[in-house]
């Protein structure tokens, strides 16, 4: 799985760092999103899953079979 | 019926206190776009589905109606409070550019690791509350005991507001959005206090800062040299409490209710804590009392799923409808705790979406943990269907939760 986030569209709200906390995180300047593991490890595949699921302005893509 | 008649008149009510209106599933199959008369007279289009609303609320363009739009109004003039227009203040930016400025200043200090870090000031906030409630005796009311003081006794914190201080904060913040309950004269002088205070506060953060947010805003306009004015600093304060209390209060209140009033729901967590999570989430999806809506003036055309909405409408976007839409959710009004993931539009979508949210989560679920480790008994004392609603337009909620353990 290849993740990956969009800071433009971002609002901070932070749903991906409560759900995912391994895999994303929030910049201390602006509270916009920091992508700390682009490609998950497989136990975290579903939190991530749910992470772009939920992202209030869709800013979380997910490639789930990267070539 | 004509084409100026309206489909429906706003607000809708459920049969029960915890019900959603039957009319929602209704035009959500027929009439997506409904012409709705608000209790003002005037007409907006209702949206229902979960696309349309998502769609627009996301759509950059488009904000809350400011004084000069022209948009329909919710309450007639002078009826609905400070709050009920749109007019809570000119001071911060409210789209564009300067917008998405003044939300990260601001929203760095309410990320999730913050929140997290504010944690354990929550829980010993939320189980000193529930302490005193149980010192009090039952029935209590819960709503009182826990839900009104907690948000606010949070955000006096964030805001380094000292602990003596934290109910006529909390007065303030009630009489400020609680138009029902008091006159338009208590309401004025309360938003007055409430300004003072906050002023005050200010100078005394400039002279002795502190670790909270204001003083972390004041540092950095200082450093920078662009950041927030006095006034501004003023007005996210004030913005931070009117957002922030009386929703979660309610919140709070209507989550207990909703998990209490089919009991298996309130077993299922103790068996298992760890649904708190999914389960808070979930109660936001399914609460069906979350007020009217959001509203959006359409300064363009709009094209929506097909259709065009004119220039010049007004639209309310009914989250709660679009929560219980099917063509998103499988059973949606099954109260599902584990549901995952759950994309629901409680807190808007978008470059507007509320950015509290991270904050509410954090003390719903700190609230819902507590309960569930110290009062296991927890039950409703009324039965469910003779909890009553609260009347405001704004903030949707139960006037008051009794419950025994």
């Amino acid at each position: 799985m290849k993740v990956q986030v969009d800071e433009a569209k971002c609002c901070g709200a932070g749903q991906c760092v409560l759900i995912a906390p391994e895999v994303f995180d929030q910049r201390d300047e602006d509270g916009i999103v920091v992508l700390l593991a682009p490609e998950p490890a497989a136990d975290q595949r579903s939190d991530v899953r749910e992470a772009a699921a939920v992202c209030p302005a869709a800013a979380i893509t997910l490639d789930e079979n990267p070539s | 019926m004509s084409r100026h008649d309206p489909d429906i008149r706003l607000p809708l009510t459920g049969d029960g206190p915890l019900e959603p209106p039957a009319e929602w599933q209704r035009l959500r199959e027929r009439c997506p776009m409904a012409t709705a008369e608000l209790p003002s007279g005037d007409k907006a289009t209702y949206l229902t589905r979960y696309d349309d609303v998502k769609s627009l609320l996301s759509d950059a363009r488009f904000s809350r109606p400011t004084a000069t739009d022209n948009a329909a109004r919710i309450a007639p003039d002078g009826a609905g409070g400070p709050a009920a227009n749109g007019d809570t203040s000119l001071a911060i930016p409210d789209r564009g550019e300067p917008h998405q400025r003044w939300r990260r200043q601001v929203g760095k200090y309410l990320t999730a690791k913050r929140m997290t870090a504010l944690r354990p000031g929550m829980v010993s906030i939320a189980e000193s509350l529930v302490e005193d409630m149980v010192e009090h005796g039952q029935p209590a009311d819960l709503k009182a005991a826990v839900g009104f003081p907690f948000p606010v006794y949070v955000i006096c914190d964030l805001l380094g507001v000292p602990a003596e201080d934290r109910d006529r904060f909390s007065y303030w913040s009630d009489a400020f959005l609680n138009v029902t309950r008091y006159t338009t004269d208590e309401t004025r002088a309360a938003h007055t206090e409430l300004n003072q205070y906050m002023a005050t506060l200010i100078a005394a953060k400039h002279a002795e800062p502190g670790e909270d947010l204001l003083s972390m805003l004041i540092a950095e306009s200082a450093e920078e040299g662009e950041g927030l004015s006095d006034d501004q600093l003023l007005h996210t304060g004030v913005a931070l409490l009117v957002a922030g209390h009386e929703t979660t209060a309610n919140m709070i209140g209507k989550m207990v209710s909703m998990l209490l009033a089919d009991r298996t729901r309130w077993e299922r967590l103790l068996a298992d804590p760890s649904l708190v999570r999914t389960a808070v989430d979930e109660a936001l999806r399914f609460d069906a009392n979350l007020g009217f809506g959001l509203r959006r003036y359409l300064g363009e055309d709009v094209d929506l799923d097909g259709r065009l909405l004119p220039s010049g409408t007004t639209v309310i976007c009914s989250m709660p409808a679009a929560n219980r839409d099917e063509r998103v959710f499988a059973d949606p009004d099954e109260m599902d705790l584990g549901r995952s993931p759950n994309p629901h539009l409680t807190f808007g979508a978008g470059p507007h979406s509320c950015l509290g949210q991270t904050l509410a989560r954090s003390e719903l679920q700190v609230v819902l943990d507590v309960l569930l480790r110290k009062l296991p008994t927890l039950h409703l004392a009324v039965p469910a269907r003779e909890l009553q609603r609260v009347e405001g337009l704004l903030v949707g909620g139960l006037r008051t939760v009794p419950v025994g353990w």
